[in-house]
């Protein structure tokens, strides 16, 4: 069983908290400082999502090793109104709150492994991969 | 029955003082034992039973007073409030134990006692509770007064040529206080060039991105121009990979030689004096 850890996502305080972790748990699994700068931030942008529209949900950091690799794994997941259209939200300079619409095609960008399930009215889990290379 | 129990407590002190850290070790193990000084424990389990014993023979006033300094110590010695809840709870059974078995207690009086250690267990358990809250609330309160201390304020550096320097999280919270400090600084020192100092911002995601592009385009309004500096290697990447445009944006690494660039903007140069 692969080690898991999670925040909770309330307030836009606990989005810190979860950069926190996740930046603790990418040391501790050997990323150098650019990637840690890139997990740290491909989970404020999840966070954040979290935070702005479905209000609460949590982030939870795995640390994997499969056959000998490397890598964590973010996991966030909300039970707010879902995603409506996943490839409108993948475009860049997409959004719906006046930002600047590059979050979700970002972390894409950012991790190696990008994954989203999302279900009208029931909520939405997003896992995202990086692995140490 | 009143007069009986505290002074079962004040004669048996020692005896309810070691039944009772038996039963803490039991429950929590050497580790309780080992995050606390022994004589910090021995004073304030001490403590507490002459507490115990000023609560059912002194008047109420004198009481209040006692408890209340009491939980001021507790709450000041940092420890849990699960394990002072648990230690109070403790505390009263072990004394409940003992009572018991002294031949004091038995089943025909066991509601009267019980009536006794309601009137001090509640008034002791909601004056814990709420010096702890009353605590954290004014750490939490303080903690936000230092941050926003800490926030950005705008520093006039050479003629038309001022920095803002970054430290820490932005929020939507710091952001606005930001896009204020930056325009009346900008205003009040007449500056032409503003430098924005990120070395200081651990994260730039698309939100800190998007609260930047939004004060630059503000300073541009009231005729200045904003450049962003001590963009760290780590964070130039991230960035790259966002997707987010700064092309609008004089950007360069350190903020010495973003002053350089800032003061050939304005037409000016450093040069070294020549010595005779």
């Amino acid at each position: 069983m692969a080690y898991r850890s999670s925040v909770d996502i309330h307030t836009e305080w606990d989005i810190v908290a979860a950069r926190q972790l996740g930046r603790n748990e990418a040391k501790k699994v050997g990323f150098g400082t650019v990637d840690q700068a890139r997990i740290t931030t491909a989970i404020s942008e999840l966070a954040r999502n979290i935070y702005l529209y479905a209000g609460a949900g949590k982030i939870e950091i795995e640390r994997l090793n499969e056959d000998g690799l490397f890598g964590i794994a973010i996991i966030a997941s909300d039970e707010g109104p879902g995603i409506p259209d996943v490839r409108k939200v993948m475009e860049d300079g997409y959004s719906t709150s006046g930002g600047l619409g590059a979050g979700m095609p970002g972390v894409k960008r950012l991790m190696d492994d990008f994954r989203v399930d999302t279900e009208r009215g029931k909520g939405t889990k997003i896992t995202a991969v990086k692995w140490l290379r | 029955m009143y007069r009986k129990v505290p002074q079962f407590v004040e004669t048996h002190l020692e005896e309810i003082i070691d039944s009772w850290k038996a039963r803490m070790k039991d429950e929590h193990g050497e580790k309780f034992f080992h995050i606390m000084p022994e004589e910090v424990i021995e004073r304030t389990s001490r403590d507490f039973a002459e507490l115990v014993v000023s609560s059912l023979t002194e008047d109420s006033a004198k009481y209040d007073e006692k408890l209340h300094n009491f939980s001021e110590r507790i709450v000041r010695l940092g420890w849990s409030i699960t394990l002072v809840m648990k230690a109070i709870e403790n505390f009263s059974d072990t004394l409940y134990d003992l009572l018991r078995k002294a031949g004091i207690l038995d089943d025909g009086n066991v509601a009267e006692y019980f009536d006794i250690l309601n009137n001090w267990i509640k008034p002791l358990r909601q004056e814990v509770v709420e010096m702890y809250s009353r605590t954290w609330e004014r750490t939490v309160n303080l903690q936000k007064i230092a941050l926003q201390e800490l926030s950005a304020s705008l520093i006039p550096v050479f003629d038309k040529i001022s920095v803002m320097p970054l430290v820490g999280t932005i929020d939507t919270e710091r952001a606005k206080l930001i896009m204020e400090n930056l325009l009346e600084g900008v205003v009040r020192h007449r500056a032409e060039v503003v430098l924005l100092d990120i070395t200081g911002v651990p994260v730039v995601d698309t939100m800190v991105a998007h609260h930047i592009i939004q004060a630059a385009d503000a300073v541009r309004l009231v005729g200045a121009r904003c450049m962003l500096v001590g963009i760290r290697p780590e964070i130039a990447q991230t960035i790259v990979a966002l997707g987010i445009s700064l092309e609008d944006f004089t950007t360069t690494s350190t903020l010495q030689r973003g002053m350089q660039e800032a003061l050939a903007l304005t037409n000016r140069k450093i040069v070294e004096v020549d010595e005779q």
